[in-house]
């Protein structure tokens, strides 16, 4: 489904790998490892197109994503470092645009359902400034629950997060998988989904 | 869970940009009290010869619709890319181009559509006549949205940047040139007994030209400024 071949990555001068190749098909985890700075956060930026790839290519069902562009991103969502969420306005209200940008409309009650299940009842409708960084954390990942989108890419999902929502996400992640989806992700804390082995892939 | 259609993700980006600036109307209000404040000095300035007065109304209420409209500019984009909403935005599974649009007109309706509202009222302190006071609203009214427009591309391109609120500045006000003349044209036009209409096509091609190329020139300006 997802297949890198020869690629590279460089940040200004500096080359951050070359020659990675791997392939990830449905149902599989891929956890990307390496120290700060070795390029994990670039690695999944190229993956989402931000940064076009010094050289080699990236494939979508046998399609490169540069020229799949929209078919692409509609079957993907990205997670990164920033939450993407608007301090003035509810958690609601934002699940209802983070959704929306990434192409699903989603009605009241879906968007309830999502921001319950993770762990955010009677927070819904409270301005985000309030929310501490761990609850921030969750209405962001709540847009995994309303997207249905066969590839995510997690750039550190587990920031700020409590042993609960850990387990959560661990719960979150086997379902999609159970599902046919494909979970790329990066984290430096442990994280065991049941039944499912974990590939991992170590920039070095 | 359904797709969204291109004009609801349209929507949703005005809708969201709308939203935010009714939670934080400081920053909608500032732009307007700079335009009506700019445009209310130059009487007390220059004196009450009406004569004088009737004559350069029309450049000053646009040289100030220009300025007021570059105090807003640096807002446009540097929010959502703190936030990381900007990166969302680049993933969405729709044309940049036509989210880059939504911005832009949810923009015009809080910079640009209030100083069209305001506009006829500063005018009656220059004591225009009804008829140039019409034309100056029609001028602004095609000649603002491109305002918005050429303003997102500098916008778009200053994103990140260090000082991008001064460099947007000296990058969008040369390209708005054209805009001035063919707006304060058409008042004088009036103004002088002849027709304002070759100014007001001239600048409705303006408005045509931008709205075709901006939203796009705009788009590829961004994806520069995320890698």
């Amino acid at each position: 489904m997802l297949e890198i071949r020869n690629l590279a990555c460089t940040r200004g001068d500096h080359l951050l790998f070359s020659d990675l190749s791997f392939s990830l098909s449905a149902g599989e985890l891929l956890q990307v490892q390496g120290e700060n700075g070795k390029g994990k956060t670039s690695l999944l930026r190229t993956l989402c197109g931000f940064i076009v790839p010094a050289a080699g290519e990236i494939r979508w069902r046998g399609q490169n994503i540069g020229e799949l562009d929209e078919e692409y991103y509609a079957e993907m969502v990205y997670l990164g470092h920033l939450n993407a969420l608007k301090d003035e306005l509810n958690a609601l209200e934002n699940l209802h645009i983070s959704a929306g940008l990434a192409g699903w409309a989603v009605d009241d009650r879906q968007a309830i359902a999502a921001l319950r299940h993770m762990g955010l009842r009677g927070r819904e409708t409270l301005p985000v400034k309030v929310l501490s960084q761990g609850q921030r954390r969750r209405v962001a990942l709540a847009r995994l629950l309303v997207c249905n989108a066969p590839l995510w890419i997690l750039d550190e999902p587990l920031t700020a997060l409590d042993v609960g929502a850990v387990g959560l996400m661990q719960e979150l992640i086997g379902e999609h998988l159970a599902k046919d989806g494909m979970v790329i992700f990066t984290t430096h804390q442990p994280l065991e989904v049941a039944g499912v082995e974990l590939r991992r892939l170590t920039l070095a | 869970m359904n797709k969204l259609s291109l004009f609801g993700l349209l929507r949703l980006v005005i809708g969201r940009d709308l939203m935010l600036a009714m939670r934080r109307r400081a920053d909608v209000l500032t732009t307007l009290i700079f335009f009506v404040m700019v445009v209310s000095l130059f009487p007390l300035g220059v004196g009450p010869e009406l004569d004088m007065l009737r004559k350069m109304a029309p450049g000053v209420v646009w040289v100030a619709a220009l300025l007021s409209s570059m105090l807003s500019l640096g807002r446009m984009f540097s929010a959502d890319y703190l936030d990381g909403t900007l990166e969302q935005m680049l993933l969405a599974p729709q044309s940049l181009s036509v989210l880059v649009l939504g911005k832009i007109l949810a923009h015009w309706m809080l910079s640009g559509l209030p100083l069209v509202l305001m506009a006829p009222v500063l005018g009656l302190q220059f004591d225009m006549p009804v008829q140039a006071l019409w034309v100056l609203i029609a001028s602004l009214l095609l000649g603002t949205p491109v305002l918005s427009m050429i303003g997102a591309v500098g916008a778009a391109l200053t994103l990140g940047l260090r000082g991008g609120g001064v460099l947007v500045s000296l990058l969008v006000l040369p390209l708005c040139i054209p805009v001035l003349i063919f707006g304060t044209g058409a008042v004088e036009a009036v103004s002088s007994g002849m027709s304002a209409v070759s100014h007001l096509s001239l600048l409705g091609a303006l408005l045509l030209l931008a709205l075709v190329l901006t939203p796009w020139v705009t788009a590829q300006a961004l994806r520069i400024s995320m890698e």
